[in-house]
């Protein structure tokens, strides 16, 4: 039996405590280990950006990642926008509304990377949006959908903050 | 399961992954960001036996200029400093300005969030900005064992297709960029197929000129020409001491991307593209210098 070793992880404010291989991926530890299969695996080496998740507030690659590296981390994925399930996150919303998804494989990725981007630059321009998306690759939309999105949450998001 | 079983070791501080390197050498290998190790474990085209992590070495995370009474004006960079985190600093931009403009074009932001400088450092990939940069800044390494530390100059330290002057029982701890002079100029063009992909070309420059407008000195670094970063020095020596004019650009340029540089060619360009393009990024990226330095290039 190779080594194990225990980890605690709070997914979307949801602790889980396991013991895992060192070279279990933290992508296949989400999918396989706890079901989330929201967060998907293109590539699985880096190149794709499907596999995004939030690791402590960070867009990070989760196929580049073993899951005994966030030990002690708070991290989020695509199920974690929605908690619910009976709304989207605006995100989500938007690029609904825009048509910024086709079949929705690449999705996941890029709302985890959007999300913590916006956080960061509430008002991006198209040059900083598209530097930005450089890193996850989307075969359906041709990506001026995607740029669409992430202008109407963005303005959203700043309408919703000069509200009093 | 993608990667091969491997023994996994956290340490907590840099003396256990010291004690670890010291016992195990060559067997260990170092898990800093991740981001090229991860890919090449997961196509097992790496397989280390034992995998040393080293992101909880809080210790070698840090960015410093100046001030410090340890440090001589120089900016000093941790090896486990995050890419994100140098792309962002003032301090960077102000002390290092080549290296705040080269950021961007390493890889992808999710990259750069988890990849660190002493990983790209070490990686030496012939590819990679920053040992092109830190070549052209005339930077030095410091590599650490237990039996103690030694300094390397970077253009020392890259010696050949992803291999460096680090000993087995060496960890690459921090960089240190000397302070710039006055009258310094930098420049950072890179030529790729899609952003954030490796480069098929790039160039950094750093010069300085004295007060009547004549170049001091010129450091002109090509990356993805050969198997390490390539200091271009007989291009260098063409504009140093002279007054930078189109025609002295044009004449460093020419040997940039002439007897300098032994190309390969591949998928995305063959090894003439790579000449071609090494002449061009040479001569648009020391005109960008010289501006930046005060001069104006005609």
């Amino acid at each position: 039996m190779s080594q194990l070793v225990d980890i605690t992880i709070t997914i979307n404010g949801k602790t889980h405590s396991d013991s895992v291989e060192p070279r279990l991926l933290l992508s296949d530890y989400l999918r396989h280990g706890l079901g989330l299969t929201g967060t998907h695996v293109g590539c699985e080496h880096g190149v794709c950006g499907a596999c995004t998740v939030m690791v402590d507030g960070e867009a990070i690659r989760s196929c580049l990642l073993f899951a005994v590296q966030v030990d002690g981390c708070a991290l989020t994925t695509v199920e974690g926008l929605a908690p619910t399930g009976d709304e989207l996150h605006p995100l989500q919303a938007a690029f609904h509304e825009t048509h910024g998804l086709q079949c929705g494989f690449c999705t996941p990725g890029f709302l985890m990377t959007l999300v913590p981007f916006l956080d960061h630059n509430p008002d991006p321009d198209d040059d900083e949006i598209r530097a930005l998306l450089s890193g996850n690759l989307c075969r359906c939309t041709g990506y001026l959908k995607i740029i669409e999105a992430v202008k109407l949450a963005a303005t959203r998001r700043r309408e919703q903050r000069v509200k009093p | 399961m993608k990667p091969a079983p491997f023994e996994y070791r956290r340490p907590e501080i840099l003396d256990q992954a010291l004690e670890i390197l010291a016992e195990y050498g060559d067997e260990a290998k170092i898990l800093a960001g991740g981001q090229s190790l991860v890919p090449a474990m997961n196509f097992r085209l790496a397989q280390p036996s034992l995998l040393v992590d080293i992101n909880r070495l809080d210790e070698l995370a840090y960015i410093d200029a100046g001030d410090n009474e340890s440090n001589d004006g120089g900016l000093h960079i941790g090896a486990m400093t995050r890419q994100r985190a140098v792309e962002c600093s003032s301090v960077v931009a102000e002390s290092a300005p080549l290296i705040h403009q080269a950021m961007p074009y390493v890889a992808h932001v999710q990259i750069r969030n988890r990849g660190t400088v002493g990983g790209s450092l070490a990686h030496a990939d012939p590819a990679a900005e920053l040992p092109a940069i830190l070549v052209a800044l005339d930077a030095r390494m410091r590599a650490q064992s237990k039996a103690g530390q030694r300094w390397l100059a970077a253009s020392d330290f890259f010696t050949g297709l992803f291999a460096t002057a680090l000993r087995p029982e060496e960890m690459l701890v921090g960089i240190e960029v000397p302070r710039l002079a006055d009258r310094s100029g930098h420049a950072f063009i890179e030529f790729a197929r899609r952003h954030g992909d490796y480069a098929v070309v790039g160039v950094a420059v750093q010069v300085t000129v004295d007060s009547s407008g004549r170049c001091h000195s010129a450091r002109v670094v090509l990356m993805s020409v050969g198997d390490r970063p390539i200091d271009a020095q007989a291009a260098a020596a063409v504009v140093s001491g002279q007054k930078p004019s189109v025609e002295v650009i044009r004449e460093a340029a020419a040997i940039a991307g002439s007897d300098e540089i032994d190309p390969h060619s591949d998928v995305h360009a063959s090894s003439d593209y790579r000449r071609h393009l090494a002449r061009v990024l040479t001569s648009r990226a020391l005109e960008q210098a010289f501006t930046r330095a005060g001069v104006r290039v005609e």
